[in-house]
């Protein structure tokens, strides 16, 4: 038997991972959702056919999108994550002793219903206590909070779909609102390779500089999403995520890490040109 | 008729046949079924050239149906209640046109709200009626139209006995409708006739708990804008008639302004449509329904806004409430709507229905999905954290009352000089001036220009309302007749 996992990462280029068998396949309210195992990434969560997570570079995409604004924030208590419902971002958080809130925003609870049972792994933190699980549009819950948030992560899947609202300028807007006066959001801002994820970015970056007045992005290498190279959004009220960054403080918190370190904290924000000049070229308009 | 005849759509299965015969087509349109037109057929597609066709045969006649477009009225009549349906490709503008040419004869009286569309003005125009108004009474917070006063309109009924008919809107473009049954019963014991502007209530005769449409009500003609919250293309409109009116003397006058060539693919929209509400509109429209509510509930849980809903009902100024209607007052945010209504598409890519002094209007149809009201109830939020201003500074006042001199049509069609507006004051109104939205004359022809009329009009272009109509692009001159 020859059975393949395929995605489109542009209309030209496809990347397909070998399956063994597929282990869950439904249509809940708001997207379809799969999960498959795999010879060489494990277990992976498909959402409307979009690659969203494998057990193998899972790692990656959560330390990054977590560790980065943790270790520049000096005292992170209170903390909003939108989609995450996989609960890989919420198991790095639980891991700083600081962190006494924790809200998680996911709209679809069949995908934590799904997570749980196939990925108990990731999901272990999902009842700390610490915890809170809100199912409902992210839009909607963020425009009743107002100055209350350290930390606002946006773990959204694609503009289209239902993440979409998690990618205009009003939800941006009211993340700046959420948060307290020196807060920090850091956002999903996906690759600048392929010409398709390219106009995403385009699009978050303008949306995103419109309300925060700094917005720097920052890189890491994630084999299974389109190019491998991908990009998340710092965007913050007072902190400089490079000048602000404290490494000898995070160092000795004594937090164990597979690809996050100090160094790569300092690289992760030296782009390449041609993103560079992507990012310039809206900041310009 | 078996209401399971209404899984059939005659125009657009004989339009099926027609494709299947192949016929070579030796007739117009000179497109030749898209062949002739590349470009055109590769914008719209080869499925809609197709089908723009010409009437012939097995396609029957819009001005004189006796197969498939007879067939198509008679489910349409069925589904909507009334009497007869008429086909409209003319837009609901010519719907309106029609039922007050076909009521009254030039020189006739018809009994009317002075707050009606530009449309129905430009109507009077072409048929020659006079128009007797009442004052209709305007919400004093939220500047938009109550319902019709019953007291004012009997006793212009009574001081106008020889009037012809009675010309009603509703529901309003903002949802507030009128108590048609006793309008009904009032017109017809004197002998009137009701026409009603329904252009706003296609939905109202297939969802439920939505407010009496026109035809139960015994309106005797109505004028349904399918291709607003029917779901047709743009343009298509039924024109309803009840029972009691000679709906084949309704068709001459039809004919005296319809197009000799209708549009099929617009035929067809309607034929569908129809078919469409009458299977599923009452899933439909409790699913808009919902929609409405849950975003006037979230939206009125934010400051500065008020999405006002069936709670405006009362015994006195506001009879009925149409609930699918997403209307929503922005003054406490110190912005008027037509701001608002910029703000909305300049900085969110959100595109309403209008804006006006005090409103703005966020469509709400079956192609809605909750996320798309998320996005709306985000922005709006936005919009009032970013952009509030601390008092409503804006002026609004109602639309000062212009007696009539003379009638529309004689003052249309007489000898004009041209006026700058403060010199204008005294003479006879010569053309239409308007704030668009929401298209209710400040002055129509044939009507005084007061003092208090100017004063609106410069009023309105201080505040930056979109002021249309005149014969100067400028707005700086009106159109007045030389003899007045």
């Amino acid at each position: 038997m020859d059975l393949w996992f395929s995605e489109y990462h542009s209309e030209n280029v496809r990347f397909s991972i070998r399956v063994d068998k597929q282990l869950y396949s439904a249509q809940s309210e708001f997207q379809r959702i799969d999960v498959f195992s795999s010879p060489e990434f494990g277990r992976f969560l498909i959402l409307d056919g979009y690659m969203m997570f494998t057990e193998k570079d899972e790692f990656i995409y959560h330390e990054m999108i977590t560790h980065v604004p943790m270790a520049v924030h000096p005292r992170v208590e209170k903390v909003l994550l939108i989609g995450a419902g996989d609960g890989g971002a919420a198991r790095e958080l639980t891991r700083y002793d600081t962190i006494q809130h924790i809200d998680l925003v996911e709209i679809d609870p069949q995908v934590v219903a799904v997570c749980r049972e196939f990925f108990p792994e990731i999901t272990k933190s999902l009842d700390d206590p610490r915890l809170h699980i809100h199912h409902e549009d992210g839009l909607r819950y963020i425009r009743r909070v107002k100055d209350e948030y350290d930390l606002i992560i946006v773990d959204s899947t694609d503009p289209f779909g239902p993440g979409e609202g998690l990618f205009t300028k009003e939800f941006y807007g009211n993340c700046f609102k959420a948060l307290k006066e020196d807060g920090i959001m850091v956002n999903q801002h996906e690759s600048a390779f392929y010409e398709g994820d390219a106009t995403a970015v385009r699009r978050a970056h303008k949306r995103i500089i419109q309300s925060f007045s700094l917005c720097l992005a920052y890189q890491a290498h994630i084999p299974t999403y389109p190019s491998g190279h991908w990009l998340f959004g710092f965007s913050t009220k007072k902190y400089h995520p490079l000048r602000d960054f404290d490494g000898v403080k995070w160092k000795s918190l004594g937090i164990k890490t597979r690809y996050y370190n100090t160094q790569l904290h300092l690289g992760a924000f030296a782009l390449p040109n041609y993103v560079e000049e992507i990012l310039k070229d809206v900041e310009r308009k | 008729m078996d209401y399971s005849a209404q899984e059939r759509a005659p125009i657009k299965e004989a339009l099926e046949n027609l494709k299947n015969m192949r016929v070579v087509p030796f007739d117009v349109p000179g497109h030749k079924r898209g062949k002739g037109n590349g470009e055109l057929t590769q914008f719209l597609g080869a499925r809609c050239m197709e089908t723009d066709v010409n009437s012939m045969k097995p396609l029957d006649n819009l001005s004189h149906p006796v197969s498939v477009i007879r067939e198509a009225e008679e489910l349409a009549a069925h589904a909507f209640g009334a009497g007869h349906a008429f086909f409209l490709v003319n837009g609901t503008t010519s719907a309106v046109q029609n039922m007050i040419l076909f009521a009254c004869h030039p020189g006739d009286k018809i009994i009317l709200s002075r707050n009606v569309h530009k449309s129905v003005i430009n109507a009077l125009v072409l048929s020659g009626a006079i128009p007797v108004y009442f004052q209709q009474p305007v919400h004093e917070k939220l500047h938009i139209s109550l319902s019709l006063p019953l007291q004012e309109l009997e006793k212009t009924i009574l001081d106008h006995p020889e009037a012809k008919a009675v010309f009603v809107t509703s529901p309003s473009y903002y949802g507030i409708c009128s108590n048609l049954q006793r309008i009904g019963e009032l017109t017809h014991r004197h002998g009137m006739l009701l026409l009603v502007d329904e252009a706003h209530g296609a939905h109202l005769y297939f969802g439920q708990g939505l407010p009496c449409p026109a035809m139960a009500a015994g309106a005797d003609l109505a004028a349904v804008s399918m291709h607003k919250s029917g779901g047709s293309l743009t343009q298509s409109s039924f024109l309803l008639s009840s029972a009691r009116v000679d709906a084949e003397a309704l068709r001459q006058t039809i004919n005296l302004t319809q197009s000799t060539s209708a549009s099929y693919l617009l035929l067809a929209s309607l034929d569908i449509s129809r078919k469409n509400l009458a299977l599923h509109g009452q899933e439909i429209f409790a699913h808009v329904l919902h929609l409405a509510d849950y975003a006037r509930e979230e939206i009125n849980k934010l400051d500065g806004y008020y999405a006002y809903g069936k709670e405006l009902i009362d015994e006195k100024t506001i009879f009925d409430f149409d609930a699918t209607k997403l209307a929503v007052a922005t003054m406490d945010t110190g912005l008027s709507g037509m701001e608002v209504y910029d703000l909305l598409r300049d900085e969110y890519d959100i595109q309403v229905e209008f804006g006006d002094v005090s409103n703005i209007l966020a469509y709400i149809s079956v192609g809605d999905r909750q996320r798309e009201l998320e996005r709306l109830v985000g922005a709006l939020a936005e919009i009032e954290r970013r952009f509030r201003r601390p008092q409503n500074t804006l002026y609004v006042k109602p639309l000062p009352v212009t007696p009539l001199r003379k009638s529309p049509k004689e003052a249309y069609y007489g000898k004009k000089i041209s006026l700058p507006l403060s010199l204008a004051i005294g003479r006879v109104c010569g053309e239409l001036i308007m704030c668009y939205p929401p298209g209710i004359p400040i002055l129509a022809p044939g009507e005084e220009i007061t003092a208090a009329a100017v004063e609106y009009i410069e009023n309105a272009l201080d505040i930056g309302c979109n002021v249309i109509g005149t014969h100067d692009v400028d707005i700086e001159n009106l159109q007045v007749l030389e003899n007045s």
